[in-house]
């Protein structure tokens, strides 16, 4: 047993999907010297046919894997930063997601686009965003979005294997911070479309998703001390999402709360929001509350930046609101 | 070029083969017996039918919105695609995708495709599987002069030449972006010119000309299939049909249409005076042979017509693979 981060925990996922099955290969931009270092060492170790390093060129990139995958091979192609979506959004969510349906089932492609987001690292607007809701939108798609390195790697070997295109999202901020738990050298599968409860509760269910998983782990030990309950459920996969599981929550604490760092409008939280209202609005004792960035770019300056981050505060005050209603 | 007589008769039926199936499909929607956005290829048979005959198997194609003729070349059984284009449950995808999504990945045929410059990026991924693989096959783009202008086609190729990936590019320049005639959406007149900013073959052939056609293409595969990369293979051709069926085509003179419509333009009609030149068919087995593709595509019609239509299940269907 070794203590990872999340980053360390995606390399090491990578490399024993590499070593398992010789259709996996991954490309991207500057995968050798591996900007966050979840690539660092691969293209030493399995070689630069595995490994491919490629020009900047997000849609061949996106479109050389949808092709290689629709012929045989289990790409992971590498989008540095979530941002660079917008220019080659069309080989993901025309091609990859549509090619199965479109050809009447005769088509898979089982590939992985993994790829970094969220702010805290004053990266500003084209380099911090959480666009979560965008993949989801998409039939076809699967989603991922880890929270820790333990079921980051689990996550991503699930992902890897999976005969669909999965959008797998690593929160940036999360890559350097050790996980609480000790992640096995061996390879180990988390299923696809299965939250994780990361903490038990009775007065109340926050969904948090990436790094706001975190703040609502806090948060709940916090109101713990003043004998609030909280249960914290991480979807993990956001599309296909594990209603079960929440519903479950939310019949048991009667009261729901999701935080999560996209923009609150039309962001995963509001999905997540209608499904309780179609689900279980009987069981809900107050009106859902989401917790979520404003409505606009990510700023640069440090103080904006935090601001525009879901705070804390901000959580504890949505909770309060819906265990006094 | 020394071909042995039954693969030019077997490229000239492919033709005919094209030709029909559009006449009839053209008339299909005009009758109102089919909807949907329906391209035609007419006008463009040696392209398609020039390039597959170079091709294997277990090569691939991408194609575009105007894929009908593609498919055929490469093998596609007119059947399944008339009934895809009737939106009948034995079309090729259960009638899911219609004519700008009809595919055969068993014949390597990986898709038309509704987007203008999609096609590039995934024929560069078909030939990195096959680099990847070492198997001997290649892959084959096809891409209109519209597409030319597309990012995604100059970062296919750009990738693909930097990887040195088996793979052909074959601009069929029939000079209408849609309804933009090409001097009007770029300033060369030779796609091909832009092979030079790849560093790969840049070659113009004449896509009226089926054995000129076959030449180059074949030259340009075999060059891939030896792991020398790709190139660019520009077909001079014409659309002798509007973008789609139903266009008013007020961006051209009638005349302009008709001059590619002539004996010595007319793909078709120029390699049956060669065949007859050549000796290698006599009017007599030219008319029996259109008669056969006449009856072949009637048949498909009919199959297509009689066929169920999807049931509603389908609807929920072929998303993910559980």
């Amino acid at each position: 047993m070794t203590t990872m981060n999340m980053s360390q925990a995606l390399n090491n996922a990578l490399r024993l999907e590499l070593a398992r099955d010789k259709n996996v290969f991954l490309i991207g931009i500057d995968l050798k010297s591996g900007v966050l270092g979840v690539t660092a060492g691969l293209q030493q170790e399995f070689g630069e046919k595995r490994v491919i390093d490629t020009p900047i060129t997000e849609s061949a990139i996106v479109g050389a894997a949808v092709g290689a995958a629709a012929t045989g091979l289990r790409p992971v192609a590498e989008l540095m930063f979530v941002d660079f979506i917008g220019v080659c959004m069309d080989q993901l969510f025309n091609q990859a997601a549509k090619m199965r349906y479109m050809f009447g089932g005769k088509a898979k492609i089982p590939m992985v686009l993994r790829t970094c987001c969220g702010a805290g690292m004053g990266a500003a607007a084209q380099h911090s965003q959480c666009l979560e809701a965008w993949f989801m939108h998409v039939p076809g798609l699967k989603v991922v979005m880890p929270s820790t390195p333990y079921d980051a790697k689990g996550l991503l070997i699930s992902a890897i294997r999976d005969d669909n295109p999965v959008v797998f999202l690593e929160h940036k901020s999360l890559y350097f911070v050790p996980g609480a738990v000790e992640v096995p050298e061996e390879s180990y599968a988390i299923p696809l479309g299965k939250a994780d409860i990361k903490r038990q509760g009775e007065d109340v269910t926050v969904v948090a998703t990436g790094m706001m998983v975190g703040t609502a782990l806090g948060v709940a030990d916090k109101l713990a001390e003043e004998g609030i309950s909280v249960e914290v459920i991480d979807p993990r996969t956001l599309s296909p999402l594990d209603e079960d599981t929440i519903i479950q929550a939310v019949k048991k604490t009667n009261r729901l709360v999701i935080i999560h760092e996209e923009v609150k409008f039309a962001g995963s939280g509001a999905e997540i929001a209608a499904m309780a209202a179609e689900k279980c609005f009987d069981h809900l004792d107050a009106p859902v509350i989401r917790i979520a960035a404003p409505f606009t770019p990510v700023p640069f300056a440090s103080g904006l930046e935090s601001r525009f981050i879901p705070s804390a505060s901000e959580l504890i005050d949505g909770i309060r609101k819906v265990i006094n209603a | 070029m020394n071909l042995p007589d039954e693969k030019k008769i077997d490229m000239y039926v492919t033709m005919l083969r094209i030709r029909r199936f559009e006449e009839k499909i053209e008339e299909l929607v005009l009758t109102g017996k089919i909807s949907g956005f329906v391209h035609l290829y007419i006008g463009e048979e040696a392209t398609a039918t020039g390039v597959c005959a170079a091709l294997n198997k277990s090569d691939y194609i991408t194609s575009t919105h105007r894929g009908h003729g593609h498919m055929i070349a490469k093998g596609g059984d007119v059947k399944a695609m008339m009934a895809e284009i009737f939106g009948k449950q034995t079309g090729y995808c259960k009638g899911k995708g219609g004519s700008m999504h009809i595919a055969d990945l068993d014949l390597g045929i990986l898709g038309a495709n509704g987007i203008v410059g999609g096609g590039p990026p995934l024929a560069t991924g078909a030939a990195l599987s096959c680099w990847y693989k070492g198997t001997d096959a290649v892959s084959i783009c096809f891409f209109g002069d519209g597409a030319s202008n597309q990012g995604t086609t100059h970062e296919a190729m750009n990738l693909a030449s930097v990887l040195n990936l088996p793979v052909v590019f074959v601009a069929e320049n029939n000079h209408y972006a849609e309804f933009t005639r090409q001097s009007r959406h770029q300033n060369i007149e030779s796609i091909a010119e832009r092979a030079a900013a790849y560093d790969i073959p840049g070659v113009v052939v004449d896509g009226n000309d089926l054995l000129a056609v076959y030449e180059a293409a074949s030259e340009a595969v075999a060059r891939a299939r030896e792991g020398k990369g790709p190139t660019l293979l520009e077909c001079m051709t014409y659309r002798i049909k509007g973008h789609f069926v139903g266009d008013p085509e007020a961006y051209r003179q009638t005349e302009e249409v008709d001059a590619w419509k002539v004996n010595d333009k007319d793909p078709i009609k120029r390699f049956e005076t060669r065949l007859k030149e050549m000796g290698t068919l006599t009017e007599e087995k030219i008319q029996d042979l259109r008669e056969s593709v006449r009856k072949e595509i009637d048949e498909a019609v009919t199959f297509a017509d009689q066929s169920p239509v999807p049931d509603e299940k389908e609807l929920y269907t072929d998303v993910y693979v559980d």
